[in-house]
């Protein structure tokens, strides 16, 4: 058909391939995503340093905008920001809010007029953030925290940031994706980034309720048990399971998901010996893991929550780069001295 | 104008005695700025009596340019592998053109501590000041035109020569 | 516009997919009335239309529209939309009967009031089958029925408890009223936005799986059978229905269907990038769905095509996708796009035109979408090779169309409607 709705790339990347918006993983080229974990890198080490804080985004205005509420990554977000030199505004808009007639699209023009510089969005719905990077004044960066089922990008490069730092590169490497694969937005990044920086399997393991219908499309190997799902893999990262899914009849019981696919000790062992394990988080102990795999000594849990803070700076001062050079096109590679 | 390896070698060799005649037996932590300055910081060091504390910066989060020129495409690390507090550091790069570098690697260093004193060392100073900085070291002096500028190529051999720059209208 | 003029419309393709006819003559009009088809056809006095190179075909038949009413929620009124109609080459529309709704006599009135003062279309109201649509209390459709309904049914509502239904669909034979079903399961919808695909997967957008509609129109055509009531079945969307459209139908059951015209051109992948446009209910599924129903328009499994007409404000779409209102302003496009389907070899011609004249006629049970003389005449001179932007023509208050920026064939000169001219293009 003569219709052509463009694909999420050409909506996040300036003309000549830098990063603008970071709304998906899907579609960004591996050197794109090497640069922001080499980036990411840069920004861990000043968060070592005694001043933790660095001039780049000074003078630039951050909105975190999140119509779902979530202390933990906001967090991430707004110290991130302030370790940018960057001003932060909070501003937690419940559904309640929206539905007494303001318009998501009124209450970014209500935002605009406070000139941010960038909106860092959380929205129940897959695809806010894309059509909220499709309406916003030109120059004004976004950044998806999280849209509904859709993707969570960020989550994902810290996830990446932290494979690349315990395994050294992903060549080879072979990650078992396990639990609410249909409900998690991380998993669905995760899956992109892994493919895209070449990971050599992405499985996930689950039931069938908790699959999406055509997983095997996204480019993964499915399993659905996991002493199968797990044998060799390098990488075990666990989803949280939500505990509504018990009411809405995807599972039966939280003990019978927990026999048959929370990570414990003897699960773990069909996975390598120097495997990993990791968890974006809140984890459910006793549901989809072990309290003896989180605290255990192959968990890398708590470092991912370190990584996360540099992999959003990246990202902020990427896509603020991007969207300066878009603004000034006379820029080239030349820096100046 | 192009400087072999050779010519490169020589002003280098100055450098290190300069350095010498500046801080007699104890020697300070070089700083290279990434990633000509670093290249020179290891060069020189290789040519001291004893080797001294080396480490490296990358400016990018601290340049003044960003709203125009944005990120650099890669950035790396910097490493300073000593205490920057009360430490003696001289500032290496490879080329002093504005000095808007140098005083972005002094606000980085002051992140990481407050040193005893800076100095700076330069290959080449070419003459493009802005800002009121000036090498204590340096391996030649050029006042070259605006529209020209020396490009170090390395790490190793280190060469460099005289290349054209656009100007641009702003600038 | 002048009233019950005599018309002669002469040299024009004229093709009548009810007759088979298509030859170039000219056809003459008197008192609303087509009397002759013929060549050199004279008629003094009459108004002569020179139709030379451009095709003359029966006035399309739209079975699904969803009209605006006020309180509908829907952009425009009826007139604005009715004369979209109009200059789409349609002269006779059914209406859903999710405006008002269509359970009251009163809003049956209403409807035709609006209408025939408008003077654009037929515009052929659909009952409720159930008060409110609500799925529980049957309406009063006999006395619907009088008041001018052509048909009860649910507009997507659903019956859910199958007691309800078949006492509906009892009473409906009662008065042998044609139900119209719009197939979908809606527990196994529920929340539902995109075909439960890949598409979907990726783009994490809640499903709705095939099953949700070949599950109630397998459970439906059981109740059809069991009821005897005539029945047509709306929008059908996926591949997995026409095995049972086709059983049913070779059991000898009075039974038709109809697909929206968006199902035959666009897929699943039309909601890359999270294209509000093309959030419509049900979803657009798969490509090897689209295949499937292209062939069965042309087989005649699906009987007939139609525009699901859904106007909406410009609002309704500027939000993320799962919030936005579903539906594609379709009458605008139905002619256009089913010529850009002839065009791209997708339907044979005849075929093609009778699914949107002759086929839903029959399937809604009028006298329409012929051209046969003696009737009253309903009809489209049209340029059919003459493509055009869509977006400088438009006339349905709803803009909310994937091709209102596109360029597609087809470009209506002349619409007659049971005798008067309804849209004449200057």
């Amino acid at each position: 058909m003569t219709l052509a709705p463009p694909p999420s790339s050409r909506v996040q990347l300036t003309d000549d391939g830098k990063l603008r918006h970071f709304l998906s993983v899907e579609h960004l080229s591996r050197s794109l995503l090497e640069d922001m974990l080499d980036t990411a890198a840069s920004f861990v080490d000043v968060g070592g340093r005694a001043i933790k804080k660095v001039p780049l985004l000074r003078g630039k205005t951050v909105v975190n905008l999140f119509f779902e509420s979530s202390t933990r990554t906001r967090s991430t977000f707004e110290l991130a920001a302030k370790r940018l030199s960057a001003d932060v505004l909070n501003l937690d808009i419940s559904k309640s809010a929206t539905s007494k007639g303001e318009t998501l699209l009124d209450t970014l023009r209500n935002l605009e007029a406070m000139a941010a510089d960038m909106f860092v969005v959380r929205h129940q719905d897959s695809g806010a953030p894309f059509f909220i990077a499709n309406e916003v004044t030109p120059g004004v960066a976004v950044i998806n925290a999280g849209d509904g089922r859709h993707a969570h990008p960020t989550q994902a490069m810290l996830d990446m940031y932290t494979i690349r730092h315990y395994k050294g590169g992903f060549d080879g490497l072979r990650v078992a994706i396990v639990g609410d694969v249909l409900h998690s937005r991380v998993a669905r990044s995760q899956i992109h980034a892994l493919n895209i920086l070449g990971a050599e399997e992405v499985r996930l393991i689950g039931p069938r309720t908790l699959l999406p219908v055509a997983a095997e499309s996204l480019g993964v190997t499915v399993f659905n048990d996991m002493a199968q799902g797990l044998r060799d893999v390098d990488v075990v990262i666990m989803l949280r399971l939500q505990k509504e899914r018990m009411d809405s009849a995807f599972l039966p019981s939280e003990a019978e998901f927990f026999r048959l696919y929370g990570l414990n000790n003897e699960k773990l062992r069909h996975a390598k010996p120097d495997a990993i394990v990791m968890h974006p988080g809140p984890i459910n102990r006793g549901v989809e893991i072990a309290s003896e795999v989180a605290d255990g000594p192959r968990s890398v849990i708590l470092n991912q929550v370190t990584f996360g803070i540099a992999v959003r700076m990246a990202v902020m001062s990427m896509a603020i780069s991007g969207q300066e050079s878009s603004q000034n096109p006379e820029q080239g590679e030349d820096h100046g001295r | 104008m192009r400087w072999n390896e050779a010519e490169i070698d020589a002003r280098l060799a100055a450098m290190a005695e300069q350095l010498a005649d500046e801080y007699g037996e104890a020697p300070p932590a070089l700083v290279g700025i990434q990633s000509g300055g670093a290249w020179v910081a290891e060069a020189l060091n290789a040519r001291l009596a004893s080797p001294a504390p080396l480490g490296s910066l990358d400016v990018s989060f601290y340049r003044d340019d960003f709203d125009t020129r944005g990120l650099k495409r890669t950035v790396k690390p910097s490493d300073l592998p000593f205490e920057v507090d009360g430490a003696h550091l001289l500032l290496v790069d490879d080329v002093l053109m504005t000095g808007r570098t140098i005083r972005a690697a002094m606000n980085e260093l002051f992140d990481y501590g407050r040193p005893a004193s800076i100095r700076l060392a330069v290959l080449f100073d070419i003459g493009h000041r802005e800002l009121p900085i000036r090498p204590d070291i340096c391996g030649e002096t050029l006042a070259l035109p605006p529209h020209q500028r020396v490009e170090l190529r390395g790490p190793a051999p280190l060469v460099a020569e005289v290349i054209e720059i656009p100007v641009k209208a702003d600038e | 516009m002048a009233a019950k003029a005599h018309l002669l419309i002469r040299k024009g393709r004229v093709i009548d997919p009810a007759s088979g006819r298509d030859e170039v003559a000219d056809l003459l009009v008197e008192d609303g009335r087509l009397v002759r088809i013929g060549a050199s056809l004279d008629a003094p006095g009459a108004e002569i239309v020179e139709a030379e190179g451009l095709w003359v075909i029966p006035g399309l038949v739209d079975a699904c529209v969803h009209l605006s009413l006020p309180d509908s929620g829907r952009a425009g009124d009826v007139t604005s939309e009715t004369r979209a109609a109009a200059a789409g080459g349609i002269t006779h529309l059914a209406a859903q009967p999710d405006c008002g709704p269509v359970d009251s006599t009163a809003v049956v009135r209403l409807i035709r009031e609006q209408a025939g003062q408008a003077g654009f279309a037929r515009v052929l109201p659909v009952a409720a089958l159930t008060q409110h649509l609500d799925g529980v209390q049957l309406a009063e459709m006999a006395t619907l029925a009088r008041a001018g309904c052509i048909a009860v049914g649910q507009a997507g509502a659903p019956v859910a408890d199958a007691l309800v239904l078949k006492r509906g669909l009892e009473y409906a034979a009662t008065f042998d009223l044609p139900v119209m079903f719009r197939p979908q399961d809606a527990a196994l919808a529920a929340g539902g936005c995109a075909h439960d695909g890949p598409v979907a997967t990726r783009l994490g957008l809640p499903g709705i799986p095939a099953v949700a509609e070949s599950v109630e129109l397998a459970r439906d055509l059981l109740l059809v059978e069991a009821t005897g009531v005539r029945a047509h079945f709306q929008q059908i969307s996926s591949r997995e229905s026409l095995p049972l459209l086709r059983a049913a139908k070779a059991r000898g059951l009075p039974v038709t269907a109809d697909v929206s015209i968006h199902h035959l051109l666009l897929d699943e992948s039309a909601l890359e990038g999270f294209d509000s446009h093309c959030h419509v209910i049900p979803p657009l599924r798969g490509a090897a769905d689209r295949e499937a129903l292209l062939a069965a328009v042309a087989d005649g499994t699906i009987d007939a095509v139609c525009s699901q007409h859904q106007p909406s404000g410009s609002f309704s779409k500027t939000a993320p996708f799962p919030a936005t209102r579903p539906g594609i302003s379709g009458l605008d496009t139905l002619l256009p796009l089913v010529l850009k389907l002839v065009e791209d070899g997708a339907l044979p011609l005849h075929r093609a035109l009778e699914a949107v004249t002759a086929a839903p006629a029959r399937c809604l049970g009028i006298q329409a979408g012929h051209l046969e003389p003696g009737r009253p005449a309903s009809l489209c001179v049209l340029a059919a090779g003459e493509s055009r932007t869509l977006s400088s023509h438009w006339l349905s208050a709803g803009r909310n169309s994937p091709w209102l920026h596109s360029r597609l064939p087809g470009a209506v000169k002349l619409t007659v409607c049971q005798g008067k001219v309804s849209w004449l293009s200057d």
